[in-house]
């Protein structure tokens, strides 16, 4: 692979991530008929959030401060597994979808401590709601990566999203659809967005991941957010590559078609979230066993 | 040579509880001396372990140590001798005179017994080792025993263990059957009927199973990790429950030619394992009783790994047996590594606070931030986090299940595919757990007295922990360097496995996972670095927990461990079957109101104890007969004699 392109998704990597979460406030703010903020507001909060003083708890230890750097490591390193488009990712090898599910484990796991080290009711309940939902988002998101091994017949994620991806939809676009609805759910429950979470209630009582941060200030919510924004770009270039694998020929091209394919999911998203209302908090459970049982019944199609 | 070894190794071991008892009770001596002589056995009986990896030595009729021995040997010395170092601080004999005594001497030779047991190549050998083991452990778990709980925990473990005897007697006659000698050698296909290896297959399942705690045989295992004084749950944690998957492995590896079906039966029992263990875990409230549950899901991927690997020896694919036994002999390692931390580390919080509840405790990584570390490196390995050990093992099982993917035959793919999700539901059920754990005993404020003054633990408690921090670390970075190691294991079990070539270090990507996780420590290290400077920087004011605007946060405010587990109880509660007391609704000025849940054991509570209870009933009835008048019993011998002559 060549180093040019090694630096291209690094850089796309480290930088696009916040434009998303402009992009879904826009879509949002048009279908509410508001102007909204600017497109690169969400580089602006992390400028300003870089240089803000911090009020630290004095309940709290390493543990607190280890929340947000392991989220955004994690987060990082996970996002070079993931072929961007039609680009081979700069680090593939044979299990490497393993690896990339269990780092946003060990992050969710350090958030999650994190939260608990505050000793605040919210936060608890936050963290609990997190991993509690992630039982069932991780078995999803697995049997998804069945599918595609299956279908690929390799164990990278390179090599299962990168070139098979067009031919599979002819052989096998049934168990695609199902995969991509349920790695949509996943997606939507992973990264705290309507219909299933809503960072923006007033009501702490209600939210998720949202919850989990509240104690977090200055340059560590900076690093939430980032390793936030980055952990929805990573999910959603996965999603890309299944449900828009379209090949140019041209290199440079590619990359113009994923930025902009990037840009059109971060719309679908702000969609969902303009036409949805939020669910019930007891029904997240029932969506992300049917995001299970669509990607199993998506096995079960290949079985044939 | 190497076998002498570790002939002397076992020795001393078996010997160390022993001067001892000719010491004062209330005398340290005899503690130091029983440590340095496990220390020195250890030592010898590592050098020769490994040293009988290479230089083959001859099979006698009683001994004989092959690669599988030497996997289960390393745990078993090396986790036993920190275990006793810990020992030193955590039960000195000054503070328990009773009992310290009894319990080195039982300690040391259980260790001993251990090790006999997996260099055993006769059944008689194995069974007298095996049986000195069982009840050697017995007497650990009722160190005890002035306690009526810890009494009926070793009361339930004594039962389950004979359970497990007597299918062991009935598995090895069966042997005894088949090849006319008692020797562990394999058998040849059409030495008896099939029926008989099914048997085998069966009993060697059940009674091994009981001794590894597999799910439905798991009965004893709860109550007895939680009586034992921490450093011998720690030892029957990491290895003692170890000898049954050896012995399982062991008795595999005899029979021949394993049709597909037992390969699918492992494989479901491992998940059936896998998942119930930690589900019932996150029910918990005890913290010891919580790393049990634990031990019965890690049985349970380590059953998942054996299980592909019976079924790689039925269709002969070298790379499931290759990936599914590497997995399942590393996490056999690993369990014994992070388990044995985790209870040590338990222990230590135990020694600090004098209390196992979970909701008592909190806060305690301010006063004891040791201990909090190395429970925090031990609960990220056994949630299967990257870049520790548990990570390693977890992946080669993942890597041999989506191996199945290509392989023609429908059956052993679909099967497969319905273990990989239930593996990734483990490890995030396992992240809720230890999440769970750790904040609740180490994160936030202490929930009584007992956790606010705690206090750190001493060295010679800490160091052994520090010790199993760094093997968790070596294994996790650095998996290339036990690779060998395992591959000696694996062609121990089965010898074919190599045949066509194939290697361990090429099928799994070992150095990538070396690199991966160096960059993940650099990234780490580097954001730290960047989040102090910037914290320097901008400043940094202590304030309060911001509960949503209360000014003053009590400790009670917290989120509990069982509030924080609800979700998922309430989720599995068709298996958890949670008991749980609401307080009644309450008048204007409420009064004080009690909530409280609890999960217990579904089998030995909801399953075994109603059924003999129910059977004590029904025999009850025929009490009568023993009145303890001998003239009666005269009579009955009569009324008998009269019987069979008539029936002669």
């Amino acid at each position: 692979m060549l180093i040019s392109q090694i630096i291209v998704h690094v850089v796309l990597l480290l930088v696009m991530p916040p434009l998303l979460l402009g992009v879904i406030g826009k879509t949002k703010a048009l279908f509410g008929g508001r102007v909204g903020p600017p497109l690169f507001q969400a580089f602006f909060d992390l400028i300003k959030l870089f240089q803000k003083g911090s009020v630290i708890s004095s309940t709290t230890t390493w543990v607190f401060r280890a929340g947000p750097v392991v989220g955004l490591a994690t987060a990082i390193l996970a996002g070079l597994f993931i072929p961007f488009g039609g680009h081979a990712s700069p680090v593939s090898f044979s299990g490497d979808l393993i690896l990339f599910a269990y780092l946003f484990a060990l992050g969710r796991f350090f958030t999650a401590s994190a939260a608990l080290d505050t000793g605040s009711a919210f936060e608890g309940m936050g963290a609990a709601r997190e991993v509690t939902f992630s039982c069932l988002a991780e078995p999803a998101l697995f049997f998804g990566f069945l599918v595609l091994a299956k279908l690929s017949g390799s164990l990278s994620l390179t090599a299962m999203l990168d070139g098979p991806m067009p031919n599979s939809w002819g052989a096998a676009g049934a168990s695609l659809v199902l995969v991509a609805a349920s790695l949509f759910i996943v997606l939507l429950v992973e990264n705290s967005r309507i219909p299933f979470d809503d960072p923006n209630t007033h009501l702490e009582l209600t939210m998720i991941h949202e919850v989990m941060v509240l104690d977090h200030s200055g340059p560590a919510l900076g690093m939430i957010l980032y390793g936030a924004a980055m952990k929805l770009f990573v999910m959603c270039a996965l999603l890309l590559r299944i449900v828009a694998p379209f090949d140019s020929g041209n290199i440079w091209v590619d990359w113009g078609i994923f930025a902009v394919g990037m840009l059109a999911l971060a719309m679908v998203i702000g969609v969902v979230e303009s036409i949805m209302a939020r669910f019930k908090l007891t029904f997240v459970p029932t969506f992300l066993v049917a995001a299970c049982l669509l990607s199993a019944f998506g096995i079960i199609l290949l079985l044939r | 040579m190497t076998q002498l070894l570790v002939i002397t190794a076992i020795v001393l071991h078996a010997i160390s509880g022993v001067p001892g008892l000719l010491f004062k009770r209330s005398a340290d001596a005899g503690q130091k001396l029983s440590v340095a002589l496990s220390t020195f056995g250890t030592v010898v009986g590592i050098t020769g372990s490994i040293a009988s990896l290479w230089f083959s030595t001859p099979k006698t009729s009683i001994i004989a140590i092959d690669g599988l021995s030497v996997i289960f040997l390393l745990p078993i010395f090396l986790i036993s001798t920190l275990g006793s170092i810990y020992g030193l601080s955590y039960w000195k004999q000054a503070d328990h005179p009773d009992n310290g005594q009894k319990l080195r001497l039982f300690y040391g030779l259980v260790t001993a017994a251990l090790a006999a047991v997996t260099i055993a190549a006769n059944a008689i050998v194995f069974l007298v080792a095996w049986e000195i083991m069982a009840l050697s452990a017995y007497f650990l778990i009722t160190t005890e025993d002035k306690d009526t709980a810890v009494r009926e925990s070793g009361w339930v473990y004594l039962i389950a263990t004979h359970l497990a005897t007597l299918c062991l007697f009935g598995l090895f006659a069966l042997l005894h059957s088949a090849t006319g000698s008692f020797q562990l050698s394999p058998l040849t296909a059409g030495a008896v009927a099939p029926g008989v290896f099914t048997a085998m297959f069966l009993l060697a399942l059940i009674g091994f199973g009981l001794k590894a705690g597999l799910m439905p045989l798991h009965m004893w295992l709860p109550g007895a990790h939680a009586m034992a004084p921490s450093h011998v749950s720690a030892l029957m944690s990491g290895v003692l429950i170890k000898i049954g998957i050896y012995g399982f492995l062991r008795l595999c590896s005899l029979l021949p030619e394993p049709p597909l079906w037992w390969g699918g039966v492992i494989l479901a029992v491992g998940v059936t394992s896998g998942v119930l263990g930690v589900v019932f875990a996150l029910g918990q409230h005890d913290l010891k009783r919580l790393l049990a549950y634990h031990s019965i899901e890690n049985i349970g991927i380590i059953t998942i790994g054996i299980g592909l690997a019976m079924v790689g020896r039925t269709l002969e694919r070298t790379d499931f047996v290759l990936l599914g036994m590497a997995g399942a002999l590393l996490h056999v390692w690993n369990h014994g590594l992070f388990k044995s931390l985790l209870f040590l580390s338990a222990g230590a919080v135990i020694h600090a606070t004098h209390t196992r509840e979970i909701d008592q405790l909190g806060g305690l990584a301010k006063s004891m931030p040791r201990t909090a570390l190395y429970f925090a490196v031990g609960a990220a390995a056994i949630c299967g986090l990257p870049p520790l050990n548990g990570f390693v093992s977890e992946f080669l099982i993942y890597l041999g299940l989506f191996h199945s993917l290509n392989s023609g035959s429908g059956m052993t793919w679909t099967a497969a595919a319905f273990a990989i999700p239930a593996l990734a539901m483990i490890g995030a059920l396992a992240v809720t757990c230890f999440v769970k754990a750790f904040g609740a005993v180490f994160l936030g404020v202490a929930r009584s007295e007992h956790a606010r003054h705690a206090h750190e633990a001493k060295s010679m408690m800490t160091g052994p922990m520090l010790a199993l921090v760094g093997f968790c670390l070596a294994i996790g970075l650095t998996p290339l360097l036990v690779a060998p190691v395992l591959e000696h294991g694996i062609r121990a079990w089965e010898p074919a496995a190599f045949d066509s070539g194939q290697k361990l270090t090429m099928l799994a990507p070992l150095g990538w996972l070396t690199i991966a996780g160096a960059a993940l420590i650099v990234l780490i290290t580097l954001g730290s670095f960047v989040l102090a400077r910037r914290l320097r920087r901008c400043g940094v004011n202590p304030g309060v927990t911001w509960d949503c605007g209360y000014a003053a946060p009590a400790s009670t405010m917290q989120y509990t461990s069982s509030s924080f587990a609800q979700m998922i109880v309430a989720l599995f509660s068709w298996v958890l079957r949670p008991r749980v007391e609401t307080p009644a609704e309450q008048p204007v000025f409420a009064n004080a109101a009690h909530f409280h849940s609890h999960v217990s054991d579904i089998v030995l509570d909801g399953v075994l104890r109603p059924s003999f209870r129910f059977g004590a009933k029904i025999t009850s009835s025929f009490r009568f007969l023993q009145a303890g008048n001998i003239h009666a019993y005269l009579f009955y011998i009569v009324l008998f004699l009269i019987c069979l002559l008539l029936w002669r």
